[in-house]
């Protein structure tokens, strides 16, 4: 309840964008649809196939870090639509949250400012 | 637009992170100087916008793939400065949780997304819309061709940083280390695919957004009371009113 609490304290913009938000977030499988890969992100296979070669700096580096939920699924995640949906859902929602606390907190850090 | 690991060498991704450590710093300063505690809200709001925005994959006939930022629409309601903060925390995450954008590109990809974005798209917004008042139609066309072109102009910007590549990094024989191809190529793909597709999606979401907060709660918008002076100064010329 002191969640809904403090939801009814926002002013009504802020409630409507979150309410915003959480249907973007409602509606994120759409952003599956598109399969291809973007231009300038692709895998070494992909290079290898359009160029011929993949680049030796580009082999050294790629690969560099290892993400938690690589490409917004869950590592044990499949291919297909139904079988990213979980994934893409999860991601979303943590990474709003992640990253709605985040900027949260260096605002509550740095901002002083209270007129 | 997300430059993955192994696309850029050395040189420009060091180079881009020098660039970005002042623009930081300076973010970070502005956003102490001229927000108020009761925007804190709307700037956790805007980087977990600028996050979900980006999931929103658009495809384009010919197989690749893009999406909108959002950060021209932070740009717009919180001020450019607060929208490097917004974007590069969306960033960071994406590149360290998701693998989306390289950890050595993180500097290039801040540059491009959560500057080039938020500084041409403002100061477009900012040319077009001129005097007029805070909700008007002029005002809302403004912050939609600010997104479009922001956009638009940071694809074509990431597009040069991989497009160089060939020519700084590549082996005795010539052959490329990193980005292999070259500018000729990299420009034009990054500006099509973008002024083309995503582009629209991000002048959409700005307009739509921006006309949503103008009309219902202008108080929201860091300028705001610039804005409307400015508009009152336009409406009597005279300035006799007081």
């Amino acid at each position: 309840m002191d969640v809904m609490n403090a939801f009814n304290k926002l002013d009504k913009t802020f409630k409507v964008l979150v309410i915003a938000l959480i249907v973007l977030v409602a509606l994120v499988p759409i952003g599956l649809i598109a399969t291809g890969t973007a231009y300038g992100e692709w895998g070494p296979d992909e290079l290898q196939q359009a160029v011929g070669y993949v680049p030796a700096g580009l082999q050294q580096l790629n690969g560099l870090w290892t993400p938690v939920l690589p490409d917004y699924n869950f590592p044990s995640g499949g291919d297909t639509l139904p079988e990213q949906t979980p994934g893409y859902y999860a991601s979303a929602i943590i990474g709003v949250i992640v990253v709605g606390l985040i900027a949260y907190g260096i605002g509550k850090v740095i901002i002083k400012r209270n007129d | 637009m997300h430059i993955p690991d192994g696309y850029l060498g050395p040189t420009t991704f060091i180079i881009m992170y020098i660039v970005m450590i002042p623009i930081w710093l300076y973010a970070g300063y502005w956003v102490q100087k001229n927000l108020r505690s009761r925007q804190v809200p709307y700037l956790a709001l805007g980087a977990a916008f600028s996050f979900v925005i980006m999931m929103f994959n658009v495809p384009v006939p010919g197989g690749s793939s893009g999406h909108a930022v959002g950060s021209a629409l932070i740009a717009i309601i919180l001020g450019p400065w607060a929208a490097v903060v917004c974007t590069s925390v969306a960033l960071l995450i994406q590149c360290l949780v998701f693998g989306d954008g390289g950890v050595t590109a993180f500097g290039a990809n801040c540059f491009n997304m959560a500057t080039v974005i938020p500084f041409t798209g403002y100061f477009i917004y900012k040319l077009i819309a001129g005097k007029s008042p805070i909700a008007s139609n002029l005002r809302i066309a403004a912050a939609a061709i600010g997104g479009y072109f922001g956009l638009g102009i940071a694809a074509g910007v990431a597009g040069f940083e991989m497009g160089i590549q060939p020519i700084l990094e590549h082996t005795a024989a010539g052959v490329p280390l990193y980005m292999p191809y070259g500018l000729n190529v990299t420009v034009p793909a990054m500006l099509i695919d973008h002024l083309g597709f995503f582009c629209w999606v991000e002048a959409i979401v700005t307009g739509l957004a921006f006309a949503y907060i103008a009309k219902n709660n202008p108080e929201v918008i860091f300028n705001h009371s610039e804005i409307e002076k400015n508009a009152k100064k336009e409406a009597s010329p005279g300035g006799a009113t007081a």
